[in-house]
């Protein structure tokens, strides 16, 4: 596979909700195929999933802390480079991982698989509460089923299905990776990234670019408060 | 989907070497136990079969339903996986009140009208637990005897489950007699993994494990009913003493020689 081929996948989902555990599984299997995968990872102060994914597979990896930034619109800003950067190194996929953020916005993009990592044991109202980080995900991970009883296993389902009619809903048991197969099959089946690529969905009213409805991913296509992958945020404007 | 039988294909134990047991066979209304030491391979075994194992967990085992792999709409939505495992760790995790959410759980699984599924689940665990549930209580509230009722209620009349895996009841602090008395009145196939001498020989057959691998079955013969039946009478006995202490009663020094003559048993030197 060349780098015209290259393909992503956006993995997002609340703190501790258990996406780095799924994503491990998800990369060991697919290098196990021999694949080339890069991952980056956004989130707003801390993070070490980028030295466990270089130590434990060896591949290339990036963080990015949106720090003073809307973690959102620190996505959109870096994803373009990120894109670059991934090809430059070869990859087949680049599987983002993002912080859970807040609600309102979504990070996935259109043309590639977005994936929500969901806990069971976070309460049933979560599928109701988190809005297009859920709505527009194209599948849902839930995770750590086996410490909630089978009923609320259930009920967290049809949660998820109630606001999300047709999600393509998977129940993993990180322990012995079950159910990770089906991620693995929805990711390899996506399609080659096209450019320019853009956010899905409607971010809330606001005032920066990306807020006021510019969703071209990459900070040259935008002004105010800009954030390359590599360097600090500056500012450009007119 | 009508279910006739699940099978256990084995796969390696702790040492990679091939299981004794290569074969096991589960049919519609038995009732078995898995019994062995602590850390051999009991909850592995049960997680195996909750899982539909097909040579992908660390024990390489394969669980056939009907004898065929499982089809992927058990893997596509919980509710139709007709296996229901209750473990030492499952817990309510929701603070509704019991009430509203059996009624949640009744609407999504259409087993049948939801006051009348409401009512017998409580129904069912009420005569499992010393106190019984109040409806209106947040199932967090609920006591660890409590809960395991509730949740074994809800696996066999909401869930309908025709596969139930109970992990040690016997430490959940319900009443053992009862459940599997109650129990033995639903057609299905009970897994109890146990280390209750009563529960393992009320199985219709038993499974020995040790060192990660299923050894030897065991069927329960007439010699070992009929010794059930005393297990039975000692244990009714230690029972009774525990409802003693419970109700703020003392025991007296003659008691245990006086209550073992009762049920039959020649302890005068």
């Amino acid at each position: 596979m060349g780098c015209e081929a290259m393909r992503a996948v956006i993995c997002a989902g609340p703190p501790t909700s258990g996406k780095t555990t799924v994503l491990k599984h998800v990369v060991r299997r697919m290098q196990r195929e021999g694949l080339k995968i890069a991952y980056l990872k956004v989130d707003v102060q801390y993070a070490d999933e980028d030295e466990i994914f270089a130590k434990e597979f060896g591949i290339p990896v990036k963080k990015v802390y949106s720090g003073e930034l809307c973690p959102d619109h620190c996505n959109v800003m870096v994803l373009g480079d990120a894109m670059e950067w991934a090809e430059g190194e070869g990859t087949d996929f680049l599987i983002v991982e993002t912080a859970g953020l807040c609600f309102r916005c979504s990070p996935y993009i259109e043309g590639a698989p977005g994936i929500v990592v969901l806990e069971a044991t976070s309460g049933m109202n979560l599928p109701r509460k988190i809005g297009p980080m859920l709505t527009l995900a194209d599948m849902a991970v839930v995770t750590k089923i086996d410490l909630v009883s089978q009923a609320e296993r259930e009920v967290f389902r049809s949660r998820i299905m109630e606001t999300s009619p047709g999600m393509n809903v998977v129940e993993t048991n990180a322990l012995y990776g079950i159910g990770i197969d089906r991620v693995i099959r929805y990711i390899k089946a996506s399609a080659p990234l096209k450019y320019p690529m853009f956010l899905r969905g409607n971010p809330p009213v606001g005032t920066c670019t990306i807020c006021v409805g510019k969703k071209e991913i990459g900070w040259k296509q935008h002004f105010g408060v800009l954030r390359p992958l590599e360097g600090d945020m500056f500012y450009r404007g007119e | 989907m009508g279910i006739e039988k699940i099978t256990v294909i084995g796969g390696i134990g702790k040492d990679g070497e091939q299981e004794p047991l290569s074969v096991v066979e589960f049919r519609m209304g038995d009732i078995v136990s898995i019994v062995g030491p602590t850390g051999c391979g009991k909850t592995t075994l049960i997680n195996d079969i909750e899982l539909f194992a097909d040579i992908d967990t660390p024990s390489r085992r394969k669980v056939l339903i009907n004898g065929e792999t499982r089809p992927e709409e058990f893997a596509l939505d919980p509710s139709k996986n007709p296996i229901a495992l209750i473990s030492q760790h499952t817990n309510f995790l929701s603070d509704l009140p019991v009430d509203e959410f059996l009624r949640i759980h009744a609407e999504i699984r259409k087993t049948g009208d939801p006051d009348q599924l409401v009512a017998e689940t409580l129904g069912f665990a009420n005569q499992l637990t010393g106190e019984p549930i109040n409806p209106k209580s947040a199932m967090t509230e609920l006591s660890g005897g409590q809960t395991r009722s509730l949740l074994i209620a809800d696996a066999v009349i909401v869930g309908n489950a025709p596969v139930i895996l109970l992990d040690e009841i016997e430490n959940a602090g319900i009443h053992r007699t009862k459940a599997l008395e109650l129990l033995r009145g639903y057609r299905k196939i009970f897994i109890f993994v146990t280390h209750d001498p009563r529960i393992a020989l009320l199985s219709d057959y038993r499974i020995v494990m040790s060192n990660g691998a299923m050894q030897r079955l065991i069927i329960t013969d007439q010699e070992e009913r009929s010794v059930a039946n005393e297990i039975r009478k000692i244990d009714d006995l230690l029972l009774e003493l525990r409802g003693i202490i419970r109700t703020g009663g003392r025991i007296a020094a003659g008691e245990i020689t006086g209550r073992l003559e009762a049920i039959g048993w020649d302890v005068r030197p």
